[in-house]
């Protein structure tokens, strides 16, 4: 791992290059980790938009980004991204365009196209090795249109289509895995409350080339019902209950980069949370609880014994 | 300039390296790979610039084609049928990116049932949809309109992607003597794409396709888009004098054929009015003031032109190779539109469906259109809808239903 310029939360940038004012929600997840991760990229970036909560954020006339923007389509923006870096690659190689003129091609969507109608256009991307980053923000739910269960909602949870007392039946689809399967250059799980961790992952990702993918959890107050107020502590206890496991693959190897040490109980996580409320009131659903606890506790077991073995395990950042 | 044999898909591939395209976003369908196929030959053999990737899906494709686009590179690409109507939510999108390119489609027959041989609801389905159409009836033709194509898309008063289209199988796959011009002259006709303001770049930051929140907004670019195409109309016939002055070939947005003194005319587009072509000779010999009406623009609609050739005819047959299910033809609605209400304008408009999934139009059935105009004249009443089809055909399908039964049977189950 080469030297990171973020090693404390001083070395983050001062100053914020995206714009204020958007139309997302008071305390969007989202937009936390968007920011952050703006930051670090910088300007010199075209995001290439799908269908989702951030659609509105370049809304005629106005934009938030320092740099440039492309709306495409729900399932294609990776295509977008294809079509925008061939050509610029096109025009460098032709003369027509300076090389300073670059940028980097970014693909920005919710969870709702990269887990789900995305997902086939995100795998041809990849498997043309692609110079491209993607960002998902996952609020697992399709949040824009009112919070229905996606492929990225987490059993257990209510959402607006999965009013019943067990909430959703499924599970939250491994995408991590999913992309990881591909062999991109860089995969990440992020969240804006581990502002470093981010930081130092895009970072790393910026110094790459290739497919480089992010899946940014996004607690989503008005989808998961909290105080907006409560975003980044409920972001913090998604990593401390281990429900969130922060890590990156890079060089063919999976590694966690913040390995809560006494995990908390998941149901910390929860209780704060409207979408699991079915789970204490108005009786306690101990059996449900402890299942989601399992799942987490089973996820964590199995890292435990694969980097025990691995020479780079908790290294310190 | 050399003169070959091609098919309407070497023509299109042809038409494209002439234009020296930048980017070819690609995805294979039948009957268009041999399009993709002889580009990516070309490229990889290093007789051709370019480059060229194959995309996961049409829908890819053309996100992937509209976003070079909008990046400032020429782009051509081509499709057919299942692919067009796959990547349908692009071909809207990328039309409002105002960021023209040229895609050819081999016209198919939709599904269902699924089938691989020509006809235009493929086509037709994207009429509404932002991109100016040229619809070829002979392989030269195909290369020519390429050309002409980038030419009207990249217009600075038009700026819209723009589709070539050619007839499956009838011409995809037929040879035709095909003269290809010289690159020099073409580069005249031709130069590079001076795409101005439509980029991306760092020094530059630019929002492209960005969402509006008000009707008002919202109508305000549709509007545009709508005058822009319109503007295709004049540009058009300046672009195909141009073409008449330095390749000797004249493609008019509307071709009149043996109209002059016509008192009936078919109005027929794409492949299959070569066959009416051919009808209208016949018939001329056999005394009739007859002709053909082939419609090349279909997007802008050429209104004004159809009107000053159709005006003063007895009687108008429209043959559409194409089915709106529960309305009729397509073509013979908008040619209603172009025609009502107008002083001079033929009384009668007949409609006529043949050629679907590649389905022959035998000439018979075009002297039999040509009696049934003659009858409407004289009568003055315009005839029912006709849906071309005929004992033979009918007594086939039975034939193939029988054996189906026989076998069901044979198999032990219920009919």
């Amino acid at each position: 791992m080469s030297e990171t310029r973020f090693r404390n939360l001083k070395n983050m940038p001062s100053t914020h290059l995206l714009g204020t004012g958007t139309p997302m929600c008071a305390g969007c997840g989202g937009l936390e980790a968007l920011h952050e991760f703006y930051d670090v990229l910088g300007a010199r970036s075209v995001f290439v938009n799908a269908a989702g909560c951030m659609t509105l954020l370049a809304a005629y006339p106005f934009t938030p980004f320092r740099g440039s923007w492309l709306y495409t389509a729900m399932a294609s923006a990776p295509a977008g991204a294809q079509g925008v870096r061939d050509a610029l690659d096109i025009l460098k190689a032709s003369g027509r365009m300076p090389a300073e003129d670059d940028l980097d091609v970014v693909v920005l969507t919710g969870d709702g196209a990269a887990y789900g109608m995305g997902l086939s256009a995100t795998s041809g991307a990849i498997e043309r090795g692609l110079d491209f980053i993607y960002l998902c923000y996952d609020n697992e739910g399709y949040g824009n249109t009112g919070q229905q269960y996606s492929g990225a909602t987490p059993h257990g949870a209510r959402t607006a289509t999965s009013l019943g007392p067990q909430g959703y039946a499924g599970d939250k689809k491994p995408l991590f895995d999913i992309w990881v399967a591909h062999r991109p250059s860089y995969v990440a799980t992020v969240i804006g409350a581990e502002p470093l961790d981010l930081a130092r992952k895009v970072e790393t990702a910026k110094r790459l080339k290739g497919p480089r993918l992010f899946i940014a959890l996004s607690p989503c107050p008005t989808g998961w019902g909290y105080d907006p107020r409560e975003t980044v502590q409920i972001g913090q206890l998604a990593v401390k209950t281990g429900v969130w496991p922060l890590k990156e693959y890079v060089d063919g190897r999976v590694t966690h980069t913040k390995v809560p040490r006494e995990r908390l109980p998941v149901e910390e996580y929860l209780e704060r949370q409207g979408r699991y409320a079915h789970l204490f009131a108005p009786q306690r659903d101990d059996v449900a609880i402890a299942a989601i606890q399992a799942t987490v506790d089973a996820y964590w077991a199995n890292v435990d014994r694969d980097e025990a073995h691995s020479p780079q395990s908790r290294r310190p950042r | 300039m050399s003169r070959q044999l091609l098919t309407g898909n070497g023509a299109a591939a042809w038409g494209a390296r002439l234009a020296e395209v930048d980017y070819v976003p690609a995805f294979p369908i039948t009957p268009q790979t041999e399009i993709i196929e002889a580009l990516g030959g070309w490229i990889d053999r290093g007789e051709m610039a370019g480059r060229m990737v194959t995309l996961e899906s049409e829908h890819s494709m053309i996100t992937a084609a509209g976003a070079a686009a909008a990046t400032g590179v020429r782009v051509f690409s081509a499709t057919s049928s299942q692919g067009l109507l796959y990547g349908m939510e692009m071909l809207y999108t990328v039309a409002g990116w105002r960021a023209p390119f040229v895609l050819v489609n081999v016209s198919r027959g939709l599904a269902s049932p699924i089938t691989l041989e020509a006809d235009h609801n493929d086509i037709l389905a994207a009429r509404d949809a932002g991109w100016l159409q040229i619809h070829c009836s002979t392989c030269q033709e195909v290369l020519d309109s390429v050309l002409m194509a980038y030419r009207l898309a990249e217009h600075p008063r038009v700026r819209l992607p723009a589709i070539v289209n050619l007839d499956g199988f009838h011409l995809s796959f037929t040879r035709e003597p095909v003269e290809i011009p010289d690159a020099g002259q073409v580069r005249d006709f031709l130069p590079r794409f001076d795409a101005g303001n439509i980029r991306f770049r760092a020094s530059v930051p630019e929002s492209q396709a960005v969402a509006v929140l008000s009707g008002a907004t919202y109508s305000y670019f549709r509007y545009e888009t709508h005058l822009a195409a319109l503007e295709a109309l004049q540009a058009h016939d300046a672009i195909a004098d141009e073409f008449a002055d330095r390749f000797g070939r004249h493609h008019p947005a509307v071709d009149a054929y043996r109209c002059e003194d016509a008192e009936y005319a078919f109005v027929m587009i794409g492949s299959f009015a070569t066959k009416a072509r051919d009808a209208v000779d016949r018939l001329r010999e056999a005394g009739w003031r007859i002709g053909l009406l082939r419609p090349r623009l279909l997007r802008p609609f050429p209104e004004s032109a159809i009107r000053a050739a159709l005006a003063g005819r007895r009687a108008v047959a429209v043959i559409d190779q194409n089915l709106s299910i529960g309305k009729g033809g397509i073509l013979h609605a908008e040619l209603a539109s172009a025609l009502y209400g107008v002083a001079g304008a033929p009384p009668i408009l007949a409609s006529f469906i043949g050629g679907l999934g590649g389905r022959d139009i035998a000439a018979e059935e075009f002297f039999e259109i040509a009696r049934i105009l003659r009858d409407a004249g004289d009568s003055g009443a315009t005839p029912p809808p006709r849906l071309l089809f005929t004992i033979d055909e009918l007594r086939e399908t039975r034939k193939l239903q029988a054996i189906a039964q026989v076998e069901r049977h044979e198999l032990g189950e219920q009919p």
